[in-house]
């Protein structure tokens, strides 16, 4: 391992957000005070801004320094404590737990996504919340949101981590429930927190197995001992590394992957995590913290790679998952939910690459679609503050030429999410659905299902543009005087539809360019990212991805499919003509599989019933009957039993009960043990 | 000379200061006739100059008693073994010593003790009703739990053990709610008969060996350790289930669970935090200090009902404690699923679980703790703890929902919390045991997932939603006392959280001095954990 020039400056990176969140919760309200509404929300959005990009700045040249200096493995460790010292978070017995950051090609990678996107995402936040009453509180949460998923993609171990990995869900959960004043908010906020925490247990469970095995938890250690080096070797700390602990390890890591990154069954709570603020849900709930469990499978690779019953479960939940929710997808009205079964449905094609091997690839796509996805996102939030407020697409239409920035930036997320050529995600799909058909089993069944799920995207996501954009207008015009319902909880004093302030469409113009050229770093010729990324990626000589047939082939059907999709789409949603599915859908009921999709296929409406419902009655019942009646009626019984033969001692003895029955109690006491003490002497 | 008589000085000096307290304040007429006054909260019941003076006076005993537990922090020498230790004749007919000391187990819970008294006091400052008295409990409580975890004589020990008992039945059944009279005495008789048993096995212990020195009895190897082992099995299994019972009521562990939550309902504020942030820990010290050194065998033969009491312990808990109507009865159940995982990291037998049982002892009364000032914060200003009542306080309190937050995140044991290293480590020893394992592990952890279910789902509804009420729109927030009461139980929450390696330090050489973990003819193969060696793999 190499020693890094800049080995001293990666604490900044995640310290820096972190400063900004203690600044806006200590000062930022009475920084408001004191400036002035304007120009203290002003300064408290500029520090936030300014600190997440001083952040991604210092990302950008440890970056470059790693590239240079890293050596072959492109590998450093360096502390997180102030001055870039290592100092000790946990060191109890065999455990040594020390605040460092693993600096290599994976961390560094998710740094500049978590900065760069989550620099813009901030700078869009500054315009999207500027007049909401808890603007420093919203801050606060945010930058405390970048400083946790900065720890969770530089820790050094399987705990950091695991501190950013509980850290961001903190956040996600706070950002969810933001608009505490209403009740539903408060609730989806819960169920996303309590939702992942089965998959931390699984994680937990999955770090304490690793520990048992490898005595450590350090991901990589400079002498060769940390366990991703031990298992890269076959190896744990005493023995040879079996199959079954590989599994064991990987499916239980797998289940945190599965809460953190929405895969079925845990996905339910992503949807709901849609009631808080659209930043919150373009750079937690699609950019960033979601894609966290592909990070994580993708660090751990080495070990997954030896456990291909995992990877194979992996792989099947992905596609499962992918195809779910794009169904769901496909008939949603809230543009909102639109996006987030979406984003369920592309962490599941990132997991399908993982499972086939392909971690590059499935990095690759979380790449392509932190742009994409914030860039339609944030593109929604950009339609619904020019709606005032309104998600339901049934009430737009006709906005593409009111709100052209808006509505030219979303069309380049548009054609990236589809999978049209040159477009960011046409390359990081191809090389999935490429690699899934190269899969040792089942290939050409995990490829077909594949290729179907991105032609449902390529129209789900026309629908969405056509419905928003393209059809006829469908609502009446808004006024100055209507009140706010909604997502956009501020009320702007002008009416009317209206382009979003330029702290809004700058981010989205950045985005949209991404979206277009971003995949170009990956393209099957040339492909710079995997190679980057290799390093961080289980070794060749434990897991090759195969390619199913050749690049050109697999990027020719994919790019079919997509102008398939999209010209599906287009036609189904076409303006002339009476018979599209814009006039189809309020009658098309009879279709079970319409059907089926409207109601989310029951999934979420069962599960709710069964653990909320059941388990809150089952909970009450264990209360009332073992707690109250059967275990503290036995306790009373005992007490009753008592008094009643006390009564009787009374009526003969006449004095205080109570020290007359501590007295007997006493007295009893010493002689039993007497005897008994008397009895066992050898 | 301080460090001569340090311990006893540190133990007796609230008992002086409440004795100091009566006779400096003697009982005024006005104050008398207002004993009687239903509402504790009601009006001040005596001239506002007496009544400060008191509070300022029992304040000071108590920061001077926990100055006191800060010099035997620091110069506590981080090492196995009793330190500090006095000796002294006291009843030479049952051969019976005044014998105190600290080691790295008793140490902590000392400080813990005398910090938590302090804030006690400080929070109790709006009790007005028998002011004096009040506090004159307190500060007798104080001495009489600091005994018992320095007592090194297990006659001594049983002395301050039923000691603890009598302030807090007045302090419930004077100072407390609704139906203080039946939780007193039920916490009282519950409680009392557990001791009574410890007694039986305490005799039993005496007349066996000849001697009631703890400090050499709990040192494994030792004379009279070794001289105990020698009688037959059956016999200490009984006197070691005599010990068990005793300290699993004070636990409390599944099923002897239900005095606590009658007794945490109905007694006032600092009743409820002295007793889940300090009396809980005695019976686990009871635990590490007597029944597993004492009964080495015993334990092991018995830690498969003790884990899986734990375990059911940790579950039943936090399902109970998620249907609870009232809010503080919701975290006196979720401290009887805490204590499950206290008692699964004890019976693991492995040091990690034990350090981590022993911090989660600390931590718990930490977070707890604060969990009940802040119910306590409500109820002052409502007078209710139906959870129903409230709502949308988010807005109208932001400090104490913040507060509020801090102590749900270091009770659901979010990472930098100190409640993450306590369970962290309470779990991984767990899996490496040979006496729990995976399975078992595997199931506690469920707990994290219901704590989660049964906290959050109470900051939603007290904190969130619209505040449709009058009064939770207009609840003051915080004052500057309660902040200053709240402030430091932050602080430990972060520095435990985030730097625990020097409280660890008080600890570790005590917990893994081969003795107590491993005794001298293991039944079973014991678990060491340096190397690796043993562990289950």
């Amino acid at each position: 391992m190499h020693d890094l020039h800049t080995g001293q400056w990666v604490w900044l990176i995640p310290v820096l957000p972190l400063v900004g969140a203690l600044l806006h919760a200590g000062l930022g309200a009475r920084v408001i005070a004191a400036l002035g509404d304007k120009r203290g929300r002003w300064l408290v959005g500029a520090v936030a801004t300014g600190l997440v990009l001083a952040s991604f700045a210092v990302s950008c040249v440890v970056l470059s320094d790693l590239v240079a200096n890293g050596g072959e493995h492109r590998r450093a460790l360096a502390g997180l404590g102030p001055g870039g010292s290592t100092p000790d978070w946990i060191k109890m017995g065999t455990v040594h737990l020390r605040f460092e950051a693993l600096v290599d090609p994976l961390s560094m990678l998710m740094c500049l996504i978590v900065t760069g996107v989550g620099g813009l995402i901030h700078l869009y936040a500054t315009g999207y919340m500027a007049t909401d009453r808890d603007y420093p509180r919203f801050f606060t949460y945010f930058n405390l949101f970048i400083f946790m998923m900065l720890v969770l993609v530089l820790g050094s171990s399987a705990a950091l981590m695991f501190v950013g990995w509980e850290g961001v869900g903190l956040c996600s959960y706070l950002l969810i429930s933001f608009w505490f004043e209403d009740p539903e908010n408060a609730k989806a906020g819960n169920k996303a927190f309590i939702v992942n925490r089965i998959g931390d247990v699984g994680f937990l469970l999955g770090m304490m197995t690793v520990f048992s095995l490898f005595g450590t938890l350090s991901f990589r250690a400079a002498d060769g001992t940390g366990f991703l080096d031990l298992a890269e070797h076959g190896r744990t700390a005493t023995a040879a590394l079996t199959v079954g602990s590989a599994t064991l390890i990987s499916l239980l890591f797998f289940v945190g992957a599965c809460g953190k990154s929405a895969q079925f069954p845990l996905y339910i709570w992503l949807p709901d995590a849609m009631a808080g603020p659209t930043p919150v849900s373009a750079l937690i709930h699609a950019a960033t913290m979601v894609t966290a469990g592909v990070v994580m499978v993708t660090r751990l690779s080495p070990i997954f790679a030896q456990a291909p019953s995992a990877m194979m479960v992996v792989a099947a939940i992905g596609l499962f998952t992918a195809v779910l929710a794009a169904g769901i997808a496909a008939v949603q009205n809230d543009i909102k939910k639109v996006l987030a079964y979406s984003t369920v449905s592309q962490l599941g094609y990132m997991f399908l690459g993982c499972g086939v091997g392909a971690f590059a690839a499935g990095m690759f796509h979380v790449t392509t679609h932190a742009f994409f996805k914030a860039l339609l996102f944030l593109g929604a939030g950009s339609v619904i503050h020019a709606m005032s407020g309104e998600q339901d697409m049934r009430k737009m239409g006709g906005l593409a030429g009111r709100i052209r920035v808006t509505h030219g930036t979303m069309v380049a997320g548009w054609l990236a999410i589809a999978g049209i050529p040159v477009f960011s995600g046409f390359w990081s799909k191809d090389l999935i659905l490429n690699s899934a058909l190269g899969a040792p089993r089942y290939g050409l069944l995990l490829y077909a299902v594949g290729v179907g799920t991105a032609l449902l995207t390529a129209f789900y996501m026309t629908r969405l543009m056509a419905k928003t954009f393209w059809t006829p207008q469908r609502f009446v015009e808004p006024h100055g005087d209507k009140g706010h319902g909604g997502d956009d909880g501020h009320g702007h004093g002008h009416g009317g539809v209206h382009e979003s302030p330029r702290s809004m469409t700058v981010p989205l113009i950045v985005l949209a360019a991404l979206s277009v050229v971003g995949g170009l770093v990956g393209t099957p010729w040339a492909n710079a990212f995997e190679h980057f990324l290799e390093p961080s990626v289980a070794s060749r000589n434990l897991i090759v991805p195969h390619e199913g047939m050749p690049a050109a082939t697999g990027l020719l059907v994919g790019a079919l499919v997509a102008a398939l999709g999209v010209g599906f789409g287009l036609h189904a949603y076409r303006t002339k003509g009476k018979s599209g599915f814009l006039a189809d859908e309020r009658t098309r009921s009879s279709n079970p599989l319409f059907i089926g999709a409207t109601n989310l296929w029951y999934i979420d409406g069962t599960l709710s019933r069964i653990c909320i419902g059941g388990g809150g009655q089952l909970a009450d019942r264990v209360w009332r009957w073992a707690d109250r009646m059967l275990i503290d009626g036995a306790v009373n019984a005992v007490a009753w039993v008592t008094g009643a033969i006390a009564e009787v001692v009374r009526r003969t003895q006449s004095g205080y009960l109570r020290s007359y029955a501590v007295t007997m109690l006493v007295g009893a006491a010493v002689v039993v043990a007497w005897v008994l003490g008397g009895s066992v002497r050898p | 000379m301080l460090t001569d008589h340090l311990l006893s000085a540190l133990i007796f000096l609230p008992l002086v200061g409440a004795f100091a307290l009566l006779a400096l304040f003697p009982a005024a007429p006005e104050a008398a006739a207002h004993g009687a006054e239903p509402d504790p909260h009601a009006g001040p019941s005596m001239p506002g100059g007496r009544a400060a003076a008191i509070r300022l006076f029992a304040l000071v005993v108590s920061l001077a008693t926990f100055a006191l537990s800060c010099v035997l922090l620091a110069r506590f020498q981080m090492k196995a073994g009793y330190q500090f230790l006095e000796t002294a004749d006291w009843l030479p007919m049952f051969g019976a010593k005044y014998t105190v000391g600290v080691d790295g187990i008793s140490v902590l819970l000392v400080a813990l003790t005398t910090f938590l008294s302090v804030l006690a006091i400080g929070y109790s400052f709006t009790v007005t009703k028998r002011i004096k008295e009040y506090m004159a409990f307190l500060l007798v409580l104080e001495s009489a739990m600091l005994g018992v975890f320095c007592a090194l004589d297990l006659i001594l020990f049983y002395v301050f053990w039923e000691a603890v008992l009598i302030p807090m039945y007045f302090l419930i059944g004077i100072w407390g709610h609704e139906r203080r009279t039946y939780a007193a005495v039920k916490f009282f008789l519950y409680t009392f008969a557990g001791s009574v048993l410890m007694l039986v096995g305490l005799v039993a212990v005496i007349r066996l060996v000849g001697s009631s020195d703890l400090s050499a009895l709990s040192i494994p190897g030792s004379e009279l350790n070794d001289k105990l082992q020698g009688f037959p099995a059956q016999s200490l299994m009984w006197i070691y289930a005599s010990f068990a019972l005793a300290f699993m009521v004070k636990v409390p562990m599944f099923p002897f669970h239900t005095w606590l939550p009658d007794a945490h309902v109905e007694a006032p504020t600092a009743g409820s935090v002295i007793l889940a942030g300090v009396m809980l820990k005695m019976g686990v010290y009871g635990f590490m200090r007597i029944c597993l050194p004492m009964f080495p065998h015993q334990a092991m033969q018995s830690s498969g009902l003790f884990i899986a009491l734990a375990v059911i312990g940790i579950i039943y808990g936090a399902v109970v404690a998620a249907v609870q109507p009232d809010m503080k009865k919701l975290v006196a159940y979720s401290s009887v699923s805490h204590l499950g995982y206290v008692m699964l990291g004890v019976f693991s037998f492995t040091h990690l679980g034990m350090m981590g049982a022993l911090l989660q002892s600390i931590n718990h009364g930490v977070s707890t703790g604060m969990l009940f000032f802040l119910v306590g914060c409500l109820y002052e200003r409502r007078h209710t703890r139906e959870i129903s009542a409230f709502g949308g306080l988010k807005r109208s309190v932001p400090v104490l929902s913040f507060f509020f937050l801090v102590a749900l995140l270091s009770s659901v044991a979010l990472p930098l919390t100190n409640g993450f290293v306590g369970e962290f480590a309470i779990l991984q020893g767990s899996y490496l045991s040979k006496t729990s394992g995976p399975v078992w592990t595997a199931v506690a952890a469920i707990g994290a997932i219901l704590s989660a279910v049964y906290m959050l789902w109470l900051f939603q509804r007290v904190f969130a939603g619209p505040a449709s009420k009058e009064e939770n729109r207009t609840m003051p927030d915080l004052s500057l006392r309660e902040k200053l009461v709240l402030v430091p139980l932050v602080v430990l929450v972060f520095w435990f959280g985030v730097a625990v390696t020097p409280w660890v330090r008080y600890m570790e050489p005590t917990i893994t001095a081969p003795k107590l973990v491993r005794p001298k003819a293991p039944p079973i193969e014991y678990i060491a954990l340096p190397g690796m060696d043993g562990v289950r793999r």
